[in-house]
C-alpha cells in the first residue's frame, strides 16, 4: 500500500493510505486530514490546498506547472519546495512522500 | 432611492443553477432579475473553471464549464431575464406576509428590487477578494490597505505598494503611476501572468526608475489608527525588509463567502440554508434556496441537482406569484403552451 504523512504546521504528524492515482489533496479529504481546504475542488484554481513537500522528496515530486505556479502566486508563505497537492497524483514512486500543510490556506 | 424595479422573482447566484432556474420560472410565466457579484455570468464554471470538462451533465458526455454556461445562456434567453452583474445584494427587507410574500433587495450599486419570490442559488457564497496573508489587515481595511480601486483620487500624492502579478496589479501600477507619488509593485517572482505589453511597460518604468518592483511576499503591516506606515516583505533570499507606503492594494484573487445572505433571516446549518426536499423553501415563506448552498438529508453538491431543485422550486414559487391559477403539469414536447413561450411553436 502506498503511504502519504502530512505534518500539520504544529508538527502533528498523520500517516494515511493513499490510492494510486488519486491526488495528495483528495487523499487528504478522503482522511479527513486537517489543513487542506480545496475550496475549489481541484481544478488548480484556488490556492487552498497548499503543501510544502519534503526536501527529500522535492525531487521525486517534481516542480509545479506554469498553471500551478501561477494559482502559487495567490497561497500564503511561498516556499522553493511549495505544491499545490491536487496537481501531485500518487504514484508507486511516491510512496512514503512526506508532506507539511501550511499555518494559513489561501 | 432609486427607482425600485418590480418582478416576479429575484434570482440570487448566476451559476449554473441560478440560470437554470430562469428556465422554470419563465416556463411557469414568472418574470426574472438575477444579481451576481461577478462581472459575468456563470458563477464557479465560469471563474474557477471554464475550460475544465464536467462528465456528468445529463445528456453531455463531455462539456466545459464555459460550454455549459454559454448553453444555458441561449436555453434562457426566451425568458429574457434581467441581468445586474457585479453588484452584491447588501439589504434585504421581507415586506410581505406568509401568504403574501414579498421581498425588498437593494444591491451596493444602489439597485432596488422588490419580487414575490426569492431563489437564493448562491453556491459557495460571493467571490470575494482574498485578504494577503498578513495578520491584522482588517484594522487597515478601506482606509489604507484596498482590494479594488473605487476612486483613482484617493491615491494622489500617496506611496502606493501594489502586491500581485496579474492583470489587475499592473493595470493599477501602470493607471496609477501618474497618480501616486511612488508605485511600488511587489510580486513573489520575477515572473507575471499579467498581459506580455503590461509587463512590458512595467518593466520600462523600473527600468526608468518611475517606480519600484519587489521581489518578496508579504508578511506583515507597519502603521496606526488604520494609516499603514510600511508593510514588511521578505525576499527571495529570506531576509525581511520593510518598504514604506501609504496604501496597499493587494490583488491575491477570489475566494468564496457566504456574506450578507447570513443576515436574511434564514435559519443557517453550517454556513448552508436548510430547505425541505418538496419546494425548496427556506424557513421563510417565499425564500427558496437551490444548488450548492443548501443542505437537506442526502444533499449531493451536483450541477443536476441544482437543476432538479429549482424545478420543484418554481411550481411552489407559481402558487406566490398566481395564487388564483390553477398549475397544469406540462411537457415542452408537446405543449403549445410552453412551445410558445420558448418561441418554437
Amino acid at each position: 500500500m502506498t503511504k502519504v504523512t502530512y505534518i500539520d504546521a504544529s508538527g502533528v504528524s498523520r500517516e494515511v493510505e493513499a490510492q494510486v492515482g488519486a491526488t495528495v489533496m483528495e487523499t487528504a479529504l478522503r482522511n479527513s486530514v486537517p489543513g487542506i481546504e480545496a475550496e475549489c475542488g481541484g481544478a488548480c484554481a484556488c490556492a487552498t490546498c497548499h503543501v510544502y513537500v519534503s526536501d527529500e522528496w522535492t525531487e521525486i515530486v517534481g516542480k509545479p506547472s506554469q498553471m500551478e505556479e501561477d494559482m502559487l502566486d495567490f497561497a500564503a508563505d511561498v516556499r522553493p519546495n511549495s505544491r499545490l497537492s491536487c496537481q501531485i497524483k500518487v504514484t508507486e514512486a511516491l510512496d512514503g512522500l512526506v508532506v507539511t500543510t501550511p499555518a494559513k490556506q489561501g | 432611492m432609486s427607482e425600485i424595479i418590480r418582478t416576479d422573482a429575484i434570482i440570487v447566484g448566476a451559476g449554473p443553477v441560478g440560470l437554470f432556474a430562469v428556465f422554470e420560472l419563465g416556463l411557469l410565466d414568472i418574470k426574472a432579475h438575477v444579481i451576481d457579484i461577478l462581472p459575468k455570468i456563470g458563477g464557479q464554471c465560469a471563474e474557477l473553471y471554464p475550460e475544465k470538462p464536467i462528465y456528468d451533465i445529463p445528456g453531455f458526455p463531455i462539456v466545459t464549464g464555459q460550454e455549459l454556461v454559454d448553453n444555458l445562456n441561449r436555453q434562457i434567453h426566451p425568458f429574457a431575464p434581467t441581468f445586474h452583474l457585479g453588484e452584491m445584494v447588501e439589504a434585504f427587507e421581507a415586506l410581505g406576509t406568509a401568504d403574501k410574500p414579498l421581498f425588498r433587495l437593494t444591491t451596493d450599486a444602489g439597485t432596488v428590487l422588490e419580487a414575490k419570490v426569492v431563489v437564493i442559488a448562491a453556491g459557495g457564497g460571493s467571490f470575494q477578494p482574498k485578504r494577503p496573508p498578513t495578520p491584522g489587515v482588517e484594522a487597515y481595511e478601506g482606509s489604507s490597505v484596498f482590494y479594488a480601486v473605487r476612486k483613482m483620487e484617493h491615491f494622489r500624492g500617496r506611496r502606493v505598494l501594489i502586491a500581485g502579478g496579474g492583470d489587475s496589479a499592473l493595470d493599477w501600477v501602470l493607471n496609477l503611476h501618474p497618480i501616486a507619488s511612488r508605485v511600488t509593485l511587489v510580486h513573489r517572482r520575477d515572473e507575471f501572468r499579467a498581459a506580455p505589453h503590461s509587463v512590458n511597460a512595467m518593466r520600462a518604468l523600473v527600468a526608468e526608475k518611475k517606480m519600484d518592483l519587489a521581489i518578496a511576499q508579504l508578511v506583515g503591516l507597519k502603521g496606526a489608527d488604520g494609516q499603514l506606515s510600511a508593510v514588511t516583505v521578505r525576499g527571495a533570499d529570506q531576509t525581511t525588509f520593510d518598504l514604506e507606503c501609504d496604501d496597499l492594494l493587494a490583488f491575491y484573487g477570489l475566494t468564496m463567502k457566504l456574506g450578507p445572505i447570513a443576515h436574511w433571516g434564514l435559519n443557517l446549518h453550517e454556513n448552508l440554508i436548510p430547505t425541505d426536499t418538496e419546494k425548496f423553501e427556506t424557513n421563510v415563506p417565499g425564500i427558496f434556496a437551490v444548488g450548492d448552498i443548501i443542505t437537506y438529508p442526502g444533499k449531493l453538491k451536483l450541477i443536476l441537482s441544482g437543476f432538479h431543485e429549482v424545478a420543484l422550486a418554481a411550481q411552489r414559487a407559481h402558487h406566490y406569484v398566481y395564487p388564483d391559477k390553477k398549475l397544469l403539469f406540462q411537457y415542452t414536447t408537446s405543449s403549445t403552451s410552453l412551445q410558445r413561450k420558448l418561441g418554437v411553436s
